[in-house]
């Protein structure tokens, strides 16, 4: 009988690496999702004479989208944020991470502007602080200025109508 | 036309495959001769037709045929010649052909080397082959085909992965997979042993020298593989612990294990059940690592492009092939027998430790492998693993095994004496704890673990001094010469393999107890100093290669006023790819390697640059080679050739090769083993 214990571990082991082929290895959760979203205070993308800080936003439920004109996946995501944006779910404000403003600029002429104001991250200090790794990120943040969600790469109407209009509704309902 | 013809032929590699498993396996189990014939044939054929997909795909690499899918994702018309080459194993498509070419390679040197064998014996050997290589083919044609065609035709190819770009490339995957690869030799091995249900000395005679080589090329596979990342990523470290470089190691430690316990299967007759499952282990972990590393499921730098398909596919195939066999083995194990008895105190029990030692190695390094995977199976979160866990657990573990390896060879079968030993080692003994003691305090500052490290690496050439003083004493020869020669060439290799993981520990040791790291902002004329070395940063400036431009710096190195290297490190950019690549510049010595390499500019001519000292470095691959060489002298003993050709004539003579005498072979043998 002792014999067939082996056998018995690699049927477990098979399991395991089973369910871990549904699994994604790479997806990392955030140390942010549940704290408050870090602080910041950068001049606006349209108007530099002007600031946007995420406190400017409390007791709304808003996302905030991390996106660049160099970024490639940004532009994949822009028609469905842009759409997003129309649907006025929830107020979208972008965050433009270590990109030059006329660029920036430039490049929401050209393919739309879905931000009610995007802030300007030159420097990337900000993106630091939010732990963006992989540009397009966006978080979804509570009327406490909480985080409640994060999305690392571009947004699909999928994950949308799955995960952040329903997060929304019950954000704003709470 | 030439990549239709490829895959063409990897159909019909596959039918043969089919058949020929379908017909050897069951005609060994009927006592059919003449399905078993169709063995050897069926095994070239499988060879040849590999090869000739193998030719297609390296054609469509060599004149940049872009519209094969595989091409284009792993070759660039700006790629030089011996990497478009190297480009056919870039890749998974292509590294999976790599494989089932080394599989046949491996069948065809067994058929021609086992015309001394029993029919059924080959015929079940060759059959589980076909077996294995039918999962592989068909894993290939049905969802990673390399000959895919991609319409529209691409302008150009995306490039093979700068990394790879490198005459390592050329060489490590190779010699890797033959390593891994060979391990399906012992493994085929055994399983025909159970079928037949004859596991005896005979048989461990068959599988010893196929164990070791196909270990041999797996030490060096490694050992290339890890030489190449310590120059190729640029930070200087040799082995990160990396889910897949653990897939490589966990059959080198389950193999060694294997090595030494056929050898008390051979001499002894014991071990059986434990030796059949180290077999079987060592090569599930091969295919596991394939598994690992095609899946996507945990994360790697050498992580391919995944497919989910691809790792339900290989789970299954992994579940019928092991999961076969061990029930396999639970089914016969009973019978197995338990062979001769041992004292607690003899060279058995001694291998046995090391053994378990070793095992229980595999089974750290697995645990920590798939401990991210486990937790985030079970929901409790994401963790990864790395060094601290692996070295924690490997020093307690490796210790007494490096200990008992210097007193194993020494003691005799069945029952030793501590008394004895003790004697004879107590110079040996003697002599490394001086060693270790003064040279700890020569190198000054050094720690528990050097002193340790050191300790175990001269007790090694200490008693492996001792092993050989004995053995040429012992010999009644006249001249040293002919002492000399009376040992086999298997003792040689075992004492070359043993020093080998002596010079490997100094290495470890050394390198790691007294490695020196700087990371500083160097611009012209700046110069740093690290230990005994002054590096002036002399200039950088832009030069342009083949597919790629790079910054290029000089780098001066001085020992006490005088120059003793100029260094070249580089920065690469890719342009196909858009991706940056450090190369590093290394003096390498006998005792030290310089490293330096370029971090990220500063300005156009300020850079931050990592400056190394390693002392001993080279000693890690230098243990890896003997050890490798020590293999290279143990598989061509002359009694695997002289004793295999007598004894398998008298096993011939006595079984015939029918089903009828293998019948009563085996109720012979069992009888003996009682």
């Amino acid at each position: 009988m002792k014999y067939y214990l082996v056998l018995a571990v690699f049927i477990v082991l098979v399991a395991f690496l089973a369910v871990g082929l549904t699994l994604n290895p790479h997806e990392v959760p955030s140390p942010l999702i549940n704290k408050p979203a870090p602080h910041f205070d950068l001049p606006q993308l349209r108007d530099a004479s002007k600031n946007f800080s995420e406190r400017d936003m409390m007791g709304k439920v808003w996302l905030l989208n991390v996106w660049a004109s160099w970024c490639v996946s940004c532009r994949e995501e822009h028609p469905v944020l842009v759409e997003f944006a129309k649907s006025e779910v929830a107020p979208v404000y972008g965050l433009d991470y270590k990109d030059k403003r006329e660029d920036g600029m430039s490049w929401l002429e050209r393919f739309g502007d879905p931000y009610r104001i995007s802030a300007s991250d030159y420097d990337g200090k900000v993106g630091i602080d939010y732990g963006v790794y992989g540009v397009p990120e966006t978080y979804v943040i509570d009327k406490r200025g909480v985080i409640r969600y994060k999305q690392i790469g571009p947004l699909t109407p999928e994950i949308l109508k799955h995960k952040i209009i329903p997060l929304v509704a019950s954000l704003n309902n709470g | 036309m030439v990549p239709e013809l490829g895959q063409f032929a990897l159909a019909l590699a596959l039918a043969i495959a089919l058949t020929q498993a379908v017909l050897t396996l069951a005609g060994a189990a009927r006592g059919n001769a003449a399905w078993m014939r169709v063995a050897r044939p069926a095994a070239l054929g499988q060879f040849i037709f590999v090869a000739i997909a193998f030719g297609c795909l390296m054609y469509s690499f060599i004149n940049k045929d872009f519209s094969v899918a595989f091409v284009a994702a792993n070759s660039n018309s700006a790629l030089p010649l011996q990497y478009r080459v190297a480009g056919v194993w870039g890749g998974h498509e292509g590294s999976l052909l790599l494989w089932t070419l080394i599989l046949g390679a491996w069948m065809v040197a067994v058929s021609v080397f086992s015309r001394r064998l029993p029919d059924d014996m080959v015929a079940r050997v060759l059959g589980v082959m076909a077996l294995v290589n039918v999962g592989f083919l068909s894993f290939m044609l049905f969802t990673s085909n390399p000959f895919d065609r991609l319409f529209p035709v691409p302008a150009d190819g995306r490039d093979l992965n700068p990394l790879l770009q490198d005459p390592a490339m050329v060489l490590h995957p190779p010699v890797l997979y033959t390593g891994y690869v060979g391990f399906s030799v012992a493994f085929a091995f055994a399983i025909a042993a159970l079928l037949s249900g004859r596991l005896d000395a005979t048989w461990a005679r068959w599988s010893r020298p196929w164990t070791t080589v196909a270990w041999m090329f797996l030490t060096l596979g490694i050992a290339l593989g890890s030489v190449w990342s310590y120059y190729e990523l640029g930070w200087g470290g040799w082995w990160f612990w990396d889910p897949v470089e653990n897939a490589s190691f966990m059959p080198w430690l389950v193999g060694t294990a294997l090595i030494h316990s056929l050898a008390v299967t051979e001499k002894r007759g014991t071990f059986r059940s434990w030796t059949v499952l180290l077999a079987i282990f060592a090569f599930a972990l091969s295919l596991l690592g394939t598994f690992l590393v095609r899946s996507g499921v945990l994360t790697s730098v050498h992580a391919f492009a995944t497919d989910p398909k691809r790792g339900i596919f290989i789970l299954a195939f992994l579940t019928v092939v092991i999961g076969g066999s061990l029930a396999l083995f639970a089914w016969r194990a009973q019978r197995i027998g338990l062979g001769g008895s041992f004292d607690p105190v003899s060279r058995e029990s001694m291998l046995l430790t090391n053994n378990v030692l070793l095992v229980a190695a595999a089974g750290s390094v697995l645990l920590g492998t798939l401990y991210p995977l486990l937790l985030d199976a079970l929901d409790l979160g994401k963790i990864s693993v790395g060094p601290p866990y692996f070295e924690t657990i490997f020093v307690p573990l490796m210790a007494p095994a490096l200990f008992l390896m210097g007193i194993g060879p020494l003691s005799r079968w069945k029952k030793a004496s501590l008394p004895n030993l003790a004697l004879r080692l107590r110079w040996a003994f003697a002599v490394s704890l001086a060693t270790a003691l003064l040279l700890s305090f020569a190198l000054g500052r050094s720690s528990l673990w050097v002193s340790l490290g050191l300790l175990l690496a001269v007790w090694i050439v200490a008693a492996s001094a001792v092993n050989f003083w004995e053995r040429i004493s012992n010999f009644s020869g006249a001249s040293v010469a002919a002492r000399l020669a009376g040992a086999s060439r298997a003792y040689y290799g075992m004492l070359l393999a043993h020093i080998g993981v002596a010079v490997f520990v100094v290495g470890v040791t050394l390198e790691k107890g007294f490695e020196i790291q700087k990371d500083v902002r160097m611009a012209p004329g700046t110069t740093e100093q690290i230990g005994a070395y002054t590096f002036r940063f002399e200039d950088v400036e832009q030069v342009t290669g083949p597919n790629y431009v790079a910054a290029h710096a000089t780098i001066t190195a001085l020992r006490n006023g005088k120059v003793i290297a100029v260094l070249h490190p580089e920065k690469r950019f890719y342009a196909s790819q858009e991706s940056p690549m450090t190369e590093a510049a290394i003096d390498p010595g006998f005792t030290r390697d310089l490293y330096v390499s370029l971090g990220d500019p500063v300005d156009s001519k300020t850079w931050i640059v990592r400056l190394q000292h390693k002392p001993f470095v080279l000693w890690i691959w230098g243990g890896c080679v003997l050890m490798a060489l020590g293999g290279f002298f143990a598989a061509g003993d002359r009694r695997y050739r002289v004793e295999t050709l007598r004894k398998s004539i008298a096993t011939h003579a006595a079984l015939g090769a029918t089903a009828a005498g293998a019948r009563l072979a085996r109720a012979a043998v069992r009888e003996k083993s009682r």
